[in-house]
């Protein structure tokens, strides 16, 4: 597996709005393998995410990414517009994924996909034809037990907490990328749903795709079983372990993490301090 | 195209008006209006900008004597029209969702088609069909002169007294059409018209609708051609549409402003609903260099219902303004007006609505909302709901929004692999959703969405 296409992070800086966020994040991740990204809230999970497919608000300030072929040929991930990272084969499933109004999701599908599987398509250029579009959209929807009517729908309009999640694993499912970010893509669902969740990731995925699994629970990481889980705290992954990091960080928190990264935690305590911060009333 | 000459044009002067009435086969009863609009015409300035109505309507750079009747057309050819053109060669039969998109089969053709150039006729057909079923549709001088039993409506629904460009519009008209269906007569394919003009052409088309008890009917009339901003000779609209909608009648109509963007267009627009009558009316805007559009609806009998609908879409410098009255005349109405506009670069939208409630009028349920989204950071809308209610036992609700494109939704659909252009044509689309929804004819929705899509840049 060592010769596998890499997803490859070096010393990544991110300020938003002038404030570092992330403090030099390394990470590695080969097509085939699944990592688990683990961290208390604000520690710069999400952030990391944003990073890497490039939203605007996000300003790397140092650092890498790179899609790092077998060859050892080396693309330049972070001079890319969003999508541009897409059509590389990049893929964020948003933790709050946005809603478009008046935009169907097989509408906005048939697009994303076409671009994806085509990456040189100019806009105006012929979309994947819609009978073969509309069949494997199908028998995606019916391999995630979502309702036909979903495909009608406009894109997250309207759809509860759950809807958004199975909308995102949709996506997932019809883009195939390379490199899937799924940031806490088990929130909002329920045991049975997660359990879903899980399977299909892991049928998704089908030993091809490198996946990083952000979550604050074990049940996703079921079928999904990491090679590495790492552990954020204050914009930096601070540990990397074994499956039982994540059981013991589940069933204990963050307490040992906080401890023995000091200066790590007092970096999250100083983020946390500037956000909460109240302006001084007039 | 070459740079020919322009044909002679006359001065909206009375030499002008004696020419046209005689040269034009009208009856006497129609060209006496002619003269009494003529009459108003002389005695009026242009509108004064301290009135309501033309408050917002920037008019200081509008010269009235710079235009008149065109003796003959423009050389080149006329558009076909963009809506015309949608139901003559329709589009995929279904879209991504499986949702179809085609009408029914008979909205795959059309029952007729008018067209004029600078205010010359240049087509004028019927389906035989219809025209056995006692439908009159086309050439209004061909038909009135044929002695089409009009003459207690036409130009009895709008005022051609009320203001400069209303008297010009009574007195100078030509190139109109009428469209009228005999009681209980229900026609599926839609008619259409198209009023065209070369660079620096005039038309002062008029459109009279009557919709006998019962019947139904589909019209779509349509704009195209003038000059653009940089040519300067542009051109000038000054036109009147009036629809009476019988008795449980049901008029659907689409009306299209596309002319291109040098073009000064002023449009006195008004419909009657009559007890139990159904209007479906859209108006879509994309062109003119400056609009001034008056739109009312009055419902006079019992159980009328009107849905009003507008689809505009600004650029560069252009100035749309829209007048709307919903008058409620009886009880137990409904009207439901919805607004849609799209603002880019430096250009402006303003709508001021009126929904009025007579006395009479009780269980009215009067509805208007307008939304806008800003393309630019130079562009500008201004709504002006107002509500006018003497009747005590009335729902009246109003409502506006206006907002920029959000750069979340953006950058999410930029992150599944649309371009920036491509991820904001689709969410300026998604906005327009909800209006195209309403409108029940698919292919002249996708008509128009193409043709706003077309139009939208990268967000700024
Ligand atoms: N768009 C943003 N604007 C302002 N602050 C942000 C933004 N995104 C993230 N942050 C800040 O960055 C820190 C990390 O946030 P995030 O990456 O969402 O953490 P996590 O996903 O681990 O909960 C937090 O302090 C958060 O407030
Ligand atoms: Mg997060």
């Amino acid at each position: 597996m060592s010769a596998a296409e890499k997803l490859v992070v070096r010393g990544l800086h991110v300020a938003v709005e002038g404030q570092e966020i992330l403090r030099g994040v390394d990470l590695e991740i080969g097509r085939g393998e699944v990592h688990a990204l683990m961290g208390p809230n604000g520690s710069g999970k999400s952030t990391l995410g944003y990073a890497i497919m490039g939203h605007p608000s996000y300003e790397v300030t140092s650092g890498s990414v790179e899609l790092v072929r077998a060859d050892g040929s080396r693309l330049d991930i972070l001079s890319m517009e969003p999508d541009e990272r897409a059509r590389a084969g990049v893929f964020l499933a948003f933790q709050r994924p946005m809603s478009i109004p008046g935009v169907r999701v097989a509408d906005f599908l048939r697009h994303a996909v076409t671009n994806v599987r085509n990456p040189g398509r100019k806009e105006g250029e012929e979309l994947m034809p819609m009978r073969e579009f509309r069949d494997e959209l199908k028998k995606k929807m019916a391999d995630l037990s979502i309702d036909p009517e979903f495909a009608r729908r406009y894109v997250n309009d309207g759809f509860s907490g759950g809807e958004m999640k199975r909308a995102e694993i949709l996506q997932l499912a019809m883009l195939r990328p390379k490199f899937a970010i799924l940031d806490e893509t088990d929130s909002g669902l329920d045991a049975d749903a997660v359990r879903l969740a899980s399977e299909s990731i892991a049928r998704i995925g089908g030993h091809e795709m490198g996946i990083l699994i952000i979550t604050h629970h074990e049940q996703l990481l079921e079928h999904n079983v990491p090679l590495r889980t790492h552990v954020m705290l204050g914009g930096r992954i601070v540990e990397s372990g074994g499956p039982e990091l994540a059981a013991e960080l589940h069933k204990k928190g963050y307490e040992r993490i906080r401890s023995a990264y000091p200066e790590a935690a007092a970096a999250e305590k100083a983020m946390e301090d500037t956000r909460t911060a109240e302006p001084a009333p007039a | 195209m070459t740079t020919a000459t322009a044909p002679a044009s006359a001065a909206f002067d009375r030499d002008a008006l004696e020419r046209l009435i005689s040269s034009s086969a009208l009856p006497a009863w129609a060209t006496a209006r002619r003269r009494a609009a003529f009459d108003a015409f002389a005695k009026l300035g242009l509108p004064d900008r301290r009135g309501e109505n033309w408050m917002r309507t920037d008019l200081r750079l509008f010269r009235p004597k710079a235009w008149g009747l065109r003796t003959a057309p423009a050389p080149g050819d006329a558009s076909e029209g963009l809506l015309a053109a949608a139901i003559a060669s329709p589009g995929p039969a279904a879209d991504a969702a499986g949702e179809p998109i085609a009408g029914p089969v008979a909205e795959a053709r059309l029952g007729g088609r008018f067209a004029t150039l600078d205010g010359h006729v240049i087509r004028d057909e019927i389906d035989p069909a219809l025209e056995r079923r006692g439908v009159l549709f086309g050439s209004a001088e061909r038909l009135l002169a044929a002695g089409a039993p009009l003459e207690g409506r036409w130009f009895s629904v709008i005022d051609s007294s009320s203001d400069w460009f209303a008297a010009l519009h009574g007195a100078f008209h030509r190139g109109s059409a009428i469209l009228y269906v005999p009681p209980g007569v229900r026609v599926s394919e839609p008619l259409s018209v198209v009023a065209a003009i070369g660079a620096g052409g005039v038309d002062t088309s008029h459109v009279l609708v009557v919709l006998g008890d019962g019947a139904e009917a589909t019209l779509l009339t349509e704009t195209s051609g003038g000059g653009d901003a940089t040519h300067p000779a542009g051109g000038f609209h000054c036109g009147g549409t009036e629809i009476v909608v019988g008795r449980n009648a049901f008029l659907r109509t689409v009306n299209l402003q596309n002319w291109n963007t040098g073009v000064w267009h002023f449009a006195r627009q008004k419909a009657v609903v009559h007890e139990g009558g159904r209007l479906q009316w859209t108006l879509g805007a994309l062109g003119s260099r400056l609009s001034h559009v008056a739109q009312d609806v009055a419902l006079v009998g019992r159980h009328a219902d009107a849905q009003v609908n507008g689809v505009m879409f600004t650029e560069g410098r252009q100035q749309l303004v829209y007048n709307t009255l919903q008058h409620h005349e009886s009880p137990a109405c409904k009207s439901d007006l919805l607004y849609k506009g799209a603002m880019q670069d430096r250009s402006r939208l303003v709508w001021r609505g009126m929904i009025k409630v007579d006395k009479a009028a009780q269980k009215t349920d009067g509805y208007q909302r307008n939304d806008n989204l800003m393309l630019s950071n130079e562009a500008r809308a201004d709504s002006i709901p107002g509500l006018e209610i003497e009747a005590d036992d009335v729902r009246c609700t109003h409502g506006a929004t206006s907002g920029r494109v959000d750069t979340e939704q953006l950058f999410y659909a930029q992150a599944r692999g649309l371009s920036a252009d491509e991820a904001a044509r689709l969410v300026v689309a998604g906005f327009f959703q909800q209006v195209f929804d309403r409108i029940t004819i698919p292919p002249v929705r996708e008509a128009l969405a193409r043709a706003i899509g077309s139009r939208i840049r990268r967000v700024s």
